[in-house]
């Protein structure tokens, strides 16, 4: 556990606190050494770890990835080819099934979403305590290494997946049809002047379920996140309480690690096909 | 748990690793299967040809053989023919030259017979005039009595 010291109330705390760089209100720029720190440095921070840990990952991906690519023969592939190709067969088996427009951007976007955000999801089952403890050792007092339970990340993707939508959508049906979209249903008339008053109603309604695209999508993958985080946080306390309880938390860790496989790859199946539908949804007139 | 720049940090590095991985992963690995599933697909069309190569070259085998069969009775009902031909002739060829051997031997034996006899005959002269010396107690001289002895000889 992180500290002795500490309560069970400030070892959460701890834990959910993200290494946050900016702008002190002092003027001076550094690391925030405290949650409330980190809130007064308002929008203009960035959280390092965050960064740190999703860059990294889709490093050590794209590097993996694109080694079996660059490797890549039409023979007998080799161990990694064959892993990548699987991979690759799924992603692209998945799009074919939910994607019916032609876009060579789908495909590799929803390869990159999928991968990205499994190797995310994976790092909750490192054990909570490990690398902030490491972290601690190098001097560095807050590390949240799961880049999922930051609804930065989650909705940095989920950003980009809403302004992918909302190009194509434009693109593909004009500003005229995209705007006629938003407006012109659910509800039409075939009297102009009730249709005219139509309007207002169909864009709220319209307007509401486009917006929820993205926030669902970061949402939902936050949440569980957060959620299985929190979880083990809430195991990992009980180490604190006595052997007994402590071997009892060993058990429900293992136990709630292994339901969770589960969930971060459904967490990451889950975002690359909704933003396949989404992105097909963009792609054709209703 | 602040909505701050990381937002846009993340949004735009996932810009970059989705287009990374359209240029270089995604692209590579599908052409690479896509080439792989061609030559697998070739490879079956190419296989089953064979095989219809195969049957066709079976059946032209067939032929072939039967071909080669009809050809080898032809040629040996020709060379028993030629065969038989070739006993006559030698036959033929045998019989004459029998023929011309035996014609040989025939004047032969006459001529050694015409010759035994010349001799006979002049030794039966000599026999002859030797008896009338004998029987005459005189000699009669050979060249005197030529003519008789010539003659007798003649008569025998």
């Amino acid at each position: 556990m992180a500290g002795d010291a500490l309560t069970s109330g400030e070892y959460i705390k701890h834990h959910l606190t993200n290494l946050t760089f900016g702008q002190h209100p002092d003027g001076s720029w550094g690391i925030a050494h405290s949650a409330a720190e980190a809130k007064e440095m308002g929008f203009w921070a960035i959280h390092v770890d965050t960064m740190f840990w999703s860059i990294g990952l889709a490093v050590l991906f794209l590097y993996f990835f694109s080694k079996a690519a660059k490797t890549a023969t039409q023979g007998v592939p080799g161990g990694l080819q064959n892993f990548v190709e699987w991979i690759v067969e799924f992603i692209d088996t998945s799009v074919r099934g939910s994607f019916s427009a032609r876009n060579s951007l789908v495909a590799p976007l929803a390869l990159t979403i999928f991968v990205w955000i499994f190797l995310q999801n994976l790092m909750d089952l490192v054990p909570v305590d490990v690398i902030p403890e490491l972290a601690k050792l190098l001097g560095i007092h807050y590390m949240k290494v799961v880049p999922s339970t930051d609804p930065n990340a989650t909705f940095g993707m989920a950003i980009g997946v809403f302004l992918l939508v909302l190009f194509y959508s434009i693109k593909i049906k004009g500003v005229g049809g995209f705007a006629g979209e938003l407006t012109l249903q659910p509800f039409s008339s075939t009297n102009p002047v009730v249709n005219l008053l139509f309007i207002p109603v169909n864009f709220i309604l319209e307007f509401v379920s486009l917006i929820a695209k993205p926030i669902s999508l970061a949402l939902r993958l936050f949440g569980n996140m957060y959620a299985g985080e929190m979880i083990f946080i809430l195991i990992a306390i009980m180490y604190n309480a006595g052997l007994i309880l402590g071997l009892f938390g060993g058990v429900l860790q293992l136990g709630w690690a292994i339901f969770h496989i589960l969930i971060i790859t459904l967490q990451a199946f889950i975002f690359m096909t909704l933003t396949i539908v989404y992105l097909d949804m963009a792609h054709h007139e209703h | 748990m602040n909505i701050n720049l990381t937002l846009i940090g993340q949004l735009l590095s996932f810009a970059v690793f989705v287009w990374f991985t359209m240029k270089y992963v995604w692209t590579p690995i599908m052409g690479a299967l896509e080439t792989r599933k061609k030559e697998i697909a070739d490879g079956l069309a190419a296989a089953e040809r064979g095989q219809h190569e195969q049957e066709l070259a079976k059946e032209r085998a067939k032929d072939v053989l039967h071909e080669a069969k009809a050809q080898a009775a032809e040629i040996v009902a020709q060379a028993q023919k030629r065969a038989a031909e070739i006993v006559d002739e030698s036959k033929d060829t045998a019989r004459v030259e029998g023929d011309r051997i035996l014609t040989a031997a025939q004047s032969e034996i006459e001529q050694e017979a015409n010759r035994a006899r010349e001799q006979l005959r002049e030794k039966v002269g000599m026999l002859a005039v030797a008896g009338a010396e004998k029987i005459l107690k005189k000699e009669i001289s050979a060249d005197a009595h030529q003519d008789i002895v010539a003659a007798l000889a003649e008569e025998i």
